[in-house]
């Protein structure tokens, strides 16, 4: 069993070395015809950046990152020849920006431009890196159900172990991550091998070539699912778990990936029904509107769900079940930190301070999301373009790519998911997710959801605790007898699977006010005449 | 505002000195000799086996102590002076006291054994304990337990999780048989051998033999069996932690001895947790109890009576829980390993050999007397207010869905239960659905 998990890891390290390698092959011939549509499609007008693009690049073999720098180099020349000049032609200058030019200017002709052996052996390169990973994920994790003993809590070693305890394995993890979400946000046009990949997968079912975002919803699909199978393994005993597990997974492949996809192919708006504002930022962009809005009746179904979805559904669903039935049983980002975050979960900060800054940076978010999106629908319907100075000279525009990038990109991406290894898996999910803090305010405040607090079992041995991804101090509430209700909490069910003495349960209860809070003193060894008799002398 | 010293920084002493803060301004002193800060003693293990880290279980943050004014001084007490009001710390100062709060729990028997001081022969109690086995487990061969309690398994779990092999020797004829029925007993005993613990039953340890550097080597038995190991783990019970109290002129049994109030026979002296003994046992209770919860609520009530609202020590109805490598278990009320005369008893047991509920109720009256569940999880408020309203069996079997306490989708097997009570017993009491209402009802 040992064996088959140690071939397990060289089979995955082999598809993780062919994944990343492959970065640094490959050869990029550029086509007069994809060149022209290019600088059309692009619009660009500057003569000396296309005449030396020409000579350099076109029919001519040679790597991406070459061809990269080529352009971006030629794009500067051009920009200063053109400054230099008496009269400056703005309409001829490229905007260069690191966190733009890249993706925006260079991957759409890198992409058109991948030729030789992995355009087209797709297959054998999609067997190589995905398959090899996925296979060898799984026979790392299948020996568990054997090697773990019985089924049981079965954390041994986690906090002894450099890939879980923030050692070295977890640092080059972490490094991994971030680098990955680095080159898909902002490089795409360095990873067109990687997204080759899925070529041959996007084809069969869209019939378009596979794109960065792609790659990302397959990989993403990919990576929960052998770590579901991990989860599986590990919390065997716990229905909860596995229930939750299965459910969170199929919304993830089906929702997010597979129903939007076949939308494509049927020429409809891509579109993720689960996924609700304020955590889907752009449901109330102009293009959005204005896709849904022309999309027919399916469009229109569209837009009037998403407005639902987040108006009725999500606050009403909350007040039955907790937040926990959208951020551990339907949500993405919820469903990626429940399956691949778990082993890091223990990495949470539980200290009372970082709840200080919990409490405003999540809200912070919700505050900023809500302003930018008022202020998006306000130019939609008074017909303002959104590239227009509004005030200090910001434009709605301006606004939205600033929550693009530093709330859409650096914090959940490159942050919430990239520092898995470092601070714990719900980092996007505890300090960032304006939907969760949306969800949380009604939870708190009016839900039939509570973790009840076993009377007087509790032992103060902290497991809870630590095992809590949201660093929810449970432990300081249960040693009191209190029930927890706090609004961070998603509801895994971990803290009561790790319970050695039965003490936490997640339970909908009745919404009587005091029972959810109440605590029972009787229990506790305090008798309630005597409190009362307390009160009196005090 | 009163100079009160508590000896002893277990959840006894720390819930007083949290309360007494709660209530009242006065100066507050915790002196403990193992570890500066409280941590759960309960969550050792989990240090050793990875699952948390040391600073995990300590329930405050460091910052606590200096914001709510309670000064901590690491050092053991090497007497008390009950004329002078003053302790001798062995780092040589003296501290005066207004008001004395013994709160020094524990410490493993030994019974004699030769060898028992070598090296690497351990209890598993305290912080120091800890770092002895994390220190001898590196090379360890094997290890033998001494000890069938909840401590000897505990330590067994540990040095598994490690893939040490333990050989672990528990005098009874089936583990912890002295407090579970046979069936229980027995169910553990499984469980213990599917682990690949080296379980003896009815073996006790006659020797501990060292090697010429002063380390165990070998144990032998009373069934002339010489067991090669490196480590050894004495867990065959507690006692209380009063040797320096010896002639201080404080009333001493087993442990320091109390009333109801906690008082000892001296003035502005209390004690309580595992080292306080009542003069008289409370109900079925044993006059020390050395036990989590009876611990933070002897705390509790000592904190009242010192800010001035004299309080009796209440533990209310008996229950308790613990979990035996993967299975849990708690107990509410009174099932002892044999029934008693006036009593019945009715047990069901899962077929996966791994759950089990068994009810112990008067012949007669039909009272509802105790249960040990065995991987179900039960609600204590309900069971505490069957016990109050003294309900029969009858009603508790009926009304058995209240008190599941499992998590959501976890099989349900209260119409399974019923079914047995029902064949063996020529009933036909029915399940009644789970009621919310019910649930929230104070007795």
């Amino acid at each position: 069993m040992k064996t088959i998990k140690n071939i397990g890891y060289i089979i995955t390290f082999l598809g993780f070395a062919f994944f990343i390698g492959s970065i640094f092959t490959g050869t990029y011939k550029v086509t007069p015809d994809t060149y022209h549509s290019w600088i059309e499609s692009k619009g660009i007008k500057s003569e000396i950046f296309i005449e030396n693009t020409k000579n350099e690049i076109v029919n001519k073999e040679m790597s991406a990152w070459d061809l990269s720098n080529i352009i971006l180099k030629n794009a500067k020349i051009s920009n200063k020849y053109l400054k230099e000049q008496q009269e400056i032609e703005w309409n001829k200058i490229i905007h260069i920006k690191w966190s733009k030019t890249s993706k925006e200017y260079i991957y759409p002709l890198v992409r058109k431009s991948a030729t030789g052996w992995f355009i087209n052996n797709t297959f054998l390169w999609f067997f190589l890196t995905f398959g090899l990973a996925i296979i060898g994920g799984l026979l790392v994790f299948i020996p568990d159900y054997k090697l773990l003993g019985p089924a049981g809590i079965k954390n041994n070693g986690l906090f002894q172990h450099s890939a879980t305890n923030r050692g070295i394995i977890g640092l080059l993890t972490a490094f991994f991550f971030v680098s990955f979400y680095i080159f898909l946000y902002f490089f795409p046009n360095l990873i067109v091998n990687p997204i080759l990949a899925v070529n041959g997968i996007s084809k069969a079912l869209n019939g378009n070539s596979a794109s960065q975002w792609f790659l990302y919803g397959f990989m993403y699909c990919s990576v929960m699912t052998v770590f579901a199978v991990r989860m599986f393994i590990k919390y065997r005993h716990n229905k909860y778990q596995m229930i939750r597990t299965g459910v969170v997974l199929f919304f993830q492949v089906a929702f997010a990936f597979l129903i939007p996809e076949i939308l494509v192919a049927f020429n409809k708006p891509w579109f993720d029904f689960k996924n609700a504002w304020p955590l889907n930022y752009t449901f109330f962009f102009d293009w959005n509107l204005n896709t849904l809005i022309n999309s027919g009746n399916l469009g229109v179904f569209m837009l009037v769900w998403g407005i639902v979805l987040t108006a009725v559904i999500v606050p009403v669903m909350v007040y039955f079940y907790g937040k926990r039935w959208y951020c551990s049983w339907v949500c993405g980002c919820g469903g990626l930190a429940e399956t691949l975050g778990d082993p890091y979960r223990q990495l949470s900060d539980k200290s009372l301070f970082s709840w200080k800054i919990e409490r405003w940076l999540i809200h912070g978010v919700l505050v900023f999301a809500t302003i930018m999106t008022a202020l998006t629908l306000y130019v939609y319907f008074a017909e303002i373009p959104s590239w227009k100075e509004l005030f200090w000279g910001i434009s709605v525009y301006d606004v939205q790519t600033w929550y693009g990038f530093f709330i859409g990109s650096i914090f959940s991406g490159v942050i919430g998911t990239g520092f898995y290894p470092i601070l714990g898996n719900r980092v996007w999910c505890r300090f960032g997710c304006p939907l969760a803090a949306y969800l949380g305010l009604v939870q708190r405040f009016k839900s039939r959801f509570r973790i009840t607090t076993n009377g007087g079992q509790c032992i103060s041995c902290g497991n809870c605790s630590t095992y809590c991804e949201q660093g929810i101090d449970v432990r300081s509430y249960a040693q009191k007898g209190q029930n927890i209700v706090r609004s961070s909490c998603v509801g895994c069910g971990v803290c009561s699977a790790v319970c050695p003495r039965g003490v936490l349960k997640l339970e909908n209860g009745d919404d009587t006010g005091s029972s959810r809070t109440e605590v029972n003193d009787v229990l506790l060894g305090n008798d309630i005449d005597l409190l009362s008799m307390t009160k009196k002398n005090d | 505002m009163k100079n009160i010293v508590i000896i002893g920084n277990g959840v006894a002493g720390i819930t007083a000195a949290r309360h007494i803060r709660k209530k009242s301004d006065h100066k507050i002193t915790i002196i403990s000799g193992e570890t500066k800060y409280f941590f759960s003693r309960t969550a050792l293990m989990y240090v050793f086996m990875g699952h948390m880290k040391f600073e995990h279980t300590q329930p405050y943050e460091n910052w606590f102590w200096k914001k709510n004014r309670i000064d901590l001084v690491q050092s053991y007490v090497n007497n008390v002076d009950i004329n002078t009001k003053t302790l001798k710390l062995d780092n040589g100062e003296t501290l005066s006291y207004d008001d004395l709060i013994i709160a020094t729990g524990s410490k493993p028997n030994k019974f004699g054994w030769p060898g028992q001081d070598l090296k690497a022969v351990t209890g598993m109690y305290s912080k120091q304990d800890l770092d002895t086995i994390t220190e001898y487990a590196k090379d360890c061969k094997r290890a033998v337990i001494v000890g069938g309690g909840l401590i000897g398994i505990e330590m067994a779990e540990m040095l598994a999780s490690k893939n040490i092999p333990v050989t672990f020797l528990v005098r009874e004829a089936s583990f912890w048989n002295g407090v579970l029925p046979a069936q229980e007993s027995e169910m553990i005993n499984r469980h213990i051998k599917e682990h690949h613990i080296d379980l003896r039953l009815e073996t006790n340890l006659v020797e501990i033999l060292g090697d010429e550097h002063g380390r165990v080597k070998a144990i032998t038995t009373d069934k002339g069996e010489t067991i090669e190991c490196n480590l050894v783990g004495l867990t065959a019970g507690v006692s209380p932690n009063v040797n320096f109290l010896k002639d201080s002129g404080i009333e001493l049994d087993r442990g320091v001895l109390v009333n109801r109030q906690l008082e000892t026979n001296i003035p502005n002296i209390y004690a309580i947790g595992d080292c306080a003994q009542q003069h008289q046992a409370i109900g079925e209770r044993r006059p020390i109890e050395a036990v989590w919860y009876t611990g933070r609520m002897m705390g509790e009530t000592v904190a009242r009576t010192i800010c001035g609202t004299p309080s009796t020590y209440q533990p209310g109805h008996w229950f308790n829980s613990a979990k035996f490598l993967d299975i849990e278990y708690q107990t509410y009320g009174w099932i002892w390993a044999k029934p008693r005369e006036n009593e019945a008893r009715f047990y069901w047991e899962h077929k996966d050999g791994k759950k089990s509920i068994h009810i112990n109720y008067d012949k007669n009256t039909k009272e509802f007397i105790g249960i040990n569940n065995f991987g179900i999880r039960m609600r204590h408020n309900v069971f505490d207010k069957w016990l109050t309203e003294k309900r029969t069996i009858e009603h508790v079997l009926e009304h058995l869905k209240d008190a599941n306490f499992d998590p959501e989708f976890y099989a349900q097997h209260e119409s399974e239960i019923i079914q047995k009570f029902n064949i063996e017993n020529g009933t036909s009491l029915v399940t009644k659905k789970k009621s919310w209402k019910r649930i929230f009802q104070k007795a």
